[in-house]
């Protein structure tokens, strides 16, 4: 007899849940080695909690009412519940504060579209580090986990969540026609975003930047062609990756990681440096991060934040792939 | 590296297509010859041809790395992650509602009844637009000759793609609103767009030089 489960979720079995348990314990074991405690949360918030991460993409898609009537939220990701979890458990202890995760999250994405509406995810939280080392401190741990994980190439894009933001402003690009350009930018629409730009009247030559600064990712190279292109926006966020990139290579840890101009992640609460995991083994992106400052202030705590979160079902594939094993 | 592998859509779009990628520097002959296989290994790369609303699966999960179709596609379906990278200005055509030729019932439906009943093969794009106009809509979700609908009572009116207008004009029917402009557009998967960034660039910028001879 047959006994459906809802589309977007899926059963795990014994071989599988094997393979897993090793890719958890790998990992965790990196987190834990570097001083990152483990911690849990539950998977049902107050909704009020979860869109404090603003951002829709933050927001949870599974919201009911309890039993006295109160909105419950199943959590979208692990940030906003552990930024909620810092503020109200350690504002009174010394920062930093380093936490670690696996757990599963909730996003109602359409079935068939390769993706999960429950998904395990596996990250760091580093919160009230100062900005640049503490960026730096994430991106080795999280190559520490990719090396554990066995994706020995699996690329970093580092890009600066600011960049746009502040580079629309200095062009005088605001309100409707501001968000326009974002959301072209957002879903990497360079047709739509040269149309909006154009619409905007910033005059033929700034539309031809703009777009051109989104295609620049690569080494060090880049942040000189940029700094090509001009304007203060860019010199402000060029020196934020360049000091991020430098200190990087300093500790010799910034071969696998591609500095990337045209990097804008989704949810709303980054801001400065942002983080995405590629391998070539996989079409889809393997996970992200970055800084999150704005969040922290949310919850009545001003201090600076950054972490990554990696898709562990993802990490898993193309794990397989990489070692030949296949893995759909 | 494995070859970089296109996705070419057949259909109408196939001719322009092939063009356009001899003109890039992609030898398409094997392809011309009426073949049966679905995928080629020419110049370097890998093309293989689907249908023209497959491009953005195929492509969304690497199964290629870039493609080309059509934006009413990639309109339709619009929460496929694909970056669009190039415009490659042919397959142009307009998104319209249209209805038959000098007949009212259309406005005569969403006067008296505050509503539409369209036929289309479009129910995405459709309902996005009518929303952001404000109007309701039932929309009666077909797979071919659309244009059919209207003559036999299954919908006041259809929203398609109309190139020079003629099979409308054959079936009495005439675009009443222009809903957006679709052309051909170059696409590329998120995680190749950043992990073979060369090779995709130069391949961007010598379709973007041959689409505009």
């Amino acid at each position: 007899m047959i006994h459906p489960i809802p589309p977007g979720t899926r059963d795990v079995l014994p071989d599988e849940m094997r393979e897993l348990r090793r890719l958890k314990q790998a990992l965790l074991e990196v987190f834990e080695g570097r001083g990152y405690g483990q911690v849990a949360t539950p998977a049902l918030e107050y909704d009020e909690v979860m869109a404090r991460g603003d951002g829709r993409a933050a927001r949870s898609s599974y919201r009911f009412f309890d039993e006295s009537g109160e909105l419950l939220a199943l959590r979208s990701d692990m940030t906003v519940p552990i930024a909620r979890l810092v503020a109200g458990r350690y504002a009174d202890s010394e920062p930093p504060y380093r936490l670690c995760y696996l757990a599963s999250a909730y996003r109602a994405v359409r079935p068939q579209s390769g993706q999960l509406r429950e998904f395990e995810q596996a990250g760091v939280e580093l919160i009230g580090a100062s900005a640049a080392e503490g960026t730096v401190e994430v991106i080795e741990v999280l190559e520490a986990a990719l090396d554990a994980a066995g994706l020995g190439q699996a690329v970093i894009g580092l890009g600066d969540a600011d960049l746009y933001r502040q580079l629309l402003e200095e062009l005088g690009v605001e309100g409707e026609a501001r968000d326009g350009v974002l959301a072209s930018l957002a879903t990497h629409d360079l047709v739509g975003l040269e149309e909006r730009l154009t619409a905007a009247g910033i005059g033929s030559e700034r539309v031809g930047t703009c777009v051109a600064l989104t295609q620049l990712r690569g080494g060090r190279e880049v942040l000189e062609q940029a700094r090509g292109l001009g304007g203060a926006a860019v010199e402000r966020a060029i020196a934020r990756i360049g000091d991020t990139y430098e200190e990087l290579e300093h500790r010799g840890a910034a071969d696998r990681v591609q500095i990337d101009l045209g990097l804008l992640r989704d949810l709303g609460y980054y801001s400065g440096a942002i983080l995405e995991v590629y391998d070539p083994a996989l079409g889809y992106v393997l996970g992200g991060g970055g800084r999150y400052d704005g969040l922290m202030k949310r919850f009545g705590l001003d201090l600076s934040a950054a972490g990554f979160g990696l898709y562990l079902g993802r990490v898993h594939t193309a794990q397989l792939r990489e070692q030949g094993r296949g893995g759909s | 590296m494995s070859a970089l592998k296109i996705a070419v859509p057949r259909g109408a779009l196939f001719g322009e297509t092939l063009d356009v990628l001899d003109a890039a520097g992609i030898e398409t002959a094997e392809l011309r010859g009426g073949s049966r296989s679905l995928i080629f290994e020419t110049s370097g790369v890998t093309l293989v041809t689907v249908r023209p609303s497959d491009v953005p699966i195929y492509v969304e999960a690497g199964a290629a790395d870039v493609g080309i179709t059509g934006k009413d596609v990639l309109l339709e379906q619009s929460d496929r992650v694909v970056y669009e990278l190039l415009d490659l200005g042919y397959g142009r055509c307009r998104m319209v509602l249209a209805a038959r030729t000098g007949n009212d019932r259309l406005a005569e439906a969403q006067r008296r009844l505050g509503t539409m009943r369209i036929a289309t093969k479009y129910p995405r794009i459709a309902e996005r637009y009518f929303e952001s106009t404000g109007r309701q809509v039932e929309l009666v979700e077909v797979k071919g000759s659309v244009e059919l609908a209207p003559l036999v009572g299954l919908g006041d009116g259809i929203v398609d793609l109309v190139a020079t207008g003629r099979t409308l004009e054959e079936n009495e029917l005439e675009v009443r609103e222009e809903i957006v402009e679709c052309s051909a557009r170059f696409v590329a998967n998120r995680v190749s767009h950043k992990l073979r960034a060369a090779e995709i660039d130069e391949l961007t910028a010598n379709l973007r030089e041959a689409s505009r001879r």
